[in-house]
């Protein structure tokens, strides 16, 4: 099966139709997206800032990022469950505009970027890490997700 | 204002309008994600070894520059397409939240946070900090909810037969012809 025909199927599935019937769904879905967003925001700045020394300062690194960590997760699960369905509804549109693959792109490295370089950072014995490469990590971080965010939004942009 | 030049350009630009909804999504992020980082300190749910004070001094600062962020392009946003939005009832619910929104962080910072230094390592707040965290999740919640909603009026005034109420609400005049 080739790529586009696996967004043809999607397009065509049950849930899509669905979602594209409703007046009402694909905004609310859409507004519960932009929710987990601003949360996912909260949880990587906080981390970030600290790393950045720009925010918390007398805990640990690796306290902050414990803390965040239930959150980040929690709202990337609601962010993945709510854009599946906003896809599966205009996966065609999807395939062919290029925030969509801007995005994906950023998604998935912010990803990867965050639960292995950074979580590495952030749980190492800061004495052992130079300030420097905290700061360069949690730059990283926050370019990595601004494209997720920026790269959703632009998507509804035609 | 809607016919002035400033806002028939914005309106029509190709990019300005994208990008200003871009930074106000951005804004949003800093502003809001810290601002329920902090709620949920109040509450107890997260940070619970830092001083909620030391979360405050250090973090509120940065909701504030957020906060400015979102009401310059907000501002911005609404110049473009000010009657629409005026007569929109999610942008006025919209207001009308933030003005309570604004009123509940004024009785926190002037009641019980006064007296944070008593409370200040509490695991979990006194319930007057609690009520303040949760009204102020809820709230902010609701306002990024009918922000969305703004640009999915379905209340317009031109989509018209709408209830009394409604049109009550939005100040909409419905022509004859449109019954």
């Amino acid at each position: 099966m080739s790529l586009l025909s696996f967004f043809q199927w999607c397009e065509q599935s049950g849930i899509g139709e669905a979602i594209r019937r409703s007046a009402w769904l694909f905004p609310l879905i859409e507004a519960i997206h932009l929710l987990g967003l601003g949360l996912i925001g909260g949880a990587v700045l906080v981390v970030d800032l600290r790393l950045l020394g720009l925010g918390l300062r007398r805990q640990s690194v690796a306290q902050l990022a414990r803390d965040a960590q239930p959150w980040l997760i929690g709202s990337l699960v609601l962010m993945i469950i709510t854009g599946s369905l906003l896809f599966l509804s205009e996966a065609i549109k999807c395939y062919y505009h290029p925030a969509f693959w801007l995005k994906m792109t950023s998604l998935f490295l912010a990803i990867v970027f965050t639960f292995t370089v950074q979580r590495k950072v952030t749980m190492a014995d800061q004495t052992r890490v130079r300030p420097l490469w905290g700061k360069v990590v949690a730059l990283v971080s926050v370019l990595l997700w601004s494209g997720v965010g920026i790269g959703g939004r632009w998507i509804g942009f035609s | 204002m809607a016919d002035s030049s400033w806002s028939v350009g914005l309106h029509e630009s190709r990019y300005a309008y994208d990008l200003i909804e871009s930074i106000h999504v951005w804004a949003l992020c800093l502003f809001f994600g810290l601002a329920v980082m902090f709620d949920l300190r109040l509450l107890g749910w997260t940070m619970r070894s830092v001083p909620v004070s030391e979360v405050a001094r250090r973090l509120l600062p940065w909701t504030a520059v957020g906060f400015v962020v979102m009401v310059i392009s907000g501002a911005l946003l609404f110049s473009a397409i000010p009657l629409r939005s005026f007569q929109n009832i999610f942008f006025r619910t919209k207001m009308i939240l933030l003005m309570v929104a604004g009123i509940n962080v004024l009785i926190f910072h002037s009641g019980v946070y006064r007296r944070v230094i008593s409370w200040d390592l509490d695991l979990t707040p006194p319930r007057a900090a609690r009520v303040a965290g949760a009204l102020s999740l809820v709230l902010w919640v609701a306002i990024v909810l009918s922000g969305r909603m703004i640009a999915y009026n379905w209340f317009d005034c031109d989509r018209q037969p709408q209830p009394a109420i409604i049109n009550f609400l939005t100040s909409c005049v419905p022509t004859e012809a449109e019954h």
